[in-house]
């Protein structure tokens, strides 16, 4: 069990993400046709909510820069999460290599 | 649990990067003061860094419909203190204001206090509780990234709703709805997000046990050869 252990974690994770996709389906467009969104955004829901609340609110800054689409946005996550999974795979490549070259040592100094 | 850019009335901006800012500055203190103590531990305050990259980048689907991602910083208050989470934070989500419209910089002050902030000091606490009750090193893991996760989002709805009460209900009624969009997605995220910190934690603890048991995060157990 043990052994497997973050093997089933990590199996846990990836139904996770896998099963919303298969249990929520998409509602049929409405009246005006407009096809319905669905996996929008939590940040964006709340932002529409903001303007039900207060629909006077106006925001009084805007972002410096936007990505010009979608897929500059993507391109710059995804370099986000590489950067982040580069540095910790080449981490655990280097403490795995001197985990090794220790337990070496100390069986060299044993013989 | 970005609170988009303009989003917060100008008086609420100001408070929360007034609030924020302490944090920061006391974490930035306490990660020199470490890493000159410990310069062995900077690869892995990377580590913590790197994680809380990862984990804020990835937007996951939840059972609402709607995406969301984790925060990945219980990782790294559970090994630097929470403190050390503050500016941190604050650099992943500098990046996605100025890079990303996700975020914002007049947002950045509360954003900072929700995610790099209450997250990270509800880990610890969480952290050391759960082994003063002695739960599994895994489940204490777990409990810590998964419920800091899911208070991060708790508090991004309470900053919301206290900045647009309800006209009628007033901050309960507001508070409610902000939850009802962040909190219920988060859930299962904050599930994924604890057992991704278990198994990196896992990892860390097979591979820098020394390094580790010096942060006082593992108990000493048998000395390794």
């Amino acid at each position: 069990m043990k052994r497997y252990q973050n093997l089933l974690m990590l199996i846990a994770v990836a139904l996770l993400v896998a099963l919303p996709l298969r249990m929520v389906n998409k509602p049929a467009p409405g009246a005006d046709g407009k096809q319905v969104q669905i996996f929008a955004g939590t940040d964006d829901k709340a932002k529409d909510l903001v303007g039900n609340i207060a629909p006077g609110y106006k925001p009084w800054a805007k972002p410096l820069m936007e990505p010009p689409s979608g897929e500059i946005g993507s391109l710059l996550f995804a370099l986000q999460a590489a950067l982040g999974a580069g540095f910790i795979g080449y981490y655990l490549g280097v403490s795995t290599t001197r985990a090794k070259m220790r337990r070496e040592a100390v069986k060299t100094v044993q013989c | 649990m970005h609170i988009m850019e303009g989003f917060l009335p100008i008086r609420h901006a100001i408070g929360w990067s007034a609030v924020s800012a302490p944090f920061v500055a006391y974490g930035l203190y306490t990660i020199n003061k470490r890493v000159k103590e410990y310069p062995e531990q900077r690869m892995l305050l990377g580590v913590a860094a790197a994680f809380t990259f990862v984990l804020s980048a990835l937007k996951m689907p939840s059972v609402t419909g709607s995406c969301s991602h984790p925060t990945g910083t219980g990782l790294g208050a559970i090994m630097f203190g929470p403190a050390a989470m503050a500016p941190i934070g604050m650099v992943v989500l500098l990046f996605q204001a100025i890079l990303l419209a996700h975020g914002g910089l007049t947002t950045l002050g509360a954003n900072i206090f929700s995610m790099a902030i209450v997250g990270p000091f509800a880990a610890a606490a969480i952290y050391r509780t759960a082994q003063a009750v002695r739960l599994p090193f895994g489940v204490a893991i777990f409990l810590a990234a998964s419920l800091a996760n899911l208070l991060t989002y708790v508090t991004t709805s309470a900053q919301l709703a206290f900045a647009f009460p309800d006209p009628s209900g007033g901050f309960a009624v507001s508070f409610a709805k902000f939850a009802g969009v962040f909190a219920i997605t988060q859930i299962p995220l904050a599930i994924s997000e604890g057992l991704l910190t278990v198994v990196v934690m896992n990892a860390l603890v097979r591979f820098n046990a020394r390094e580790l048991q010096e942060m006082k995060v593992t108990v000493v157990q048998e000395v390794q050869a």
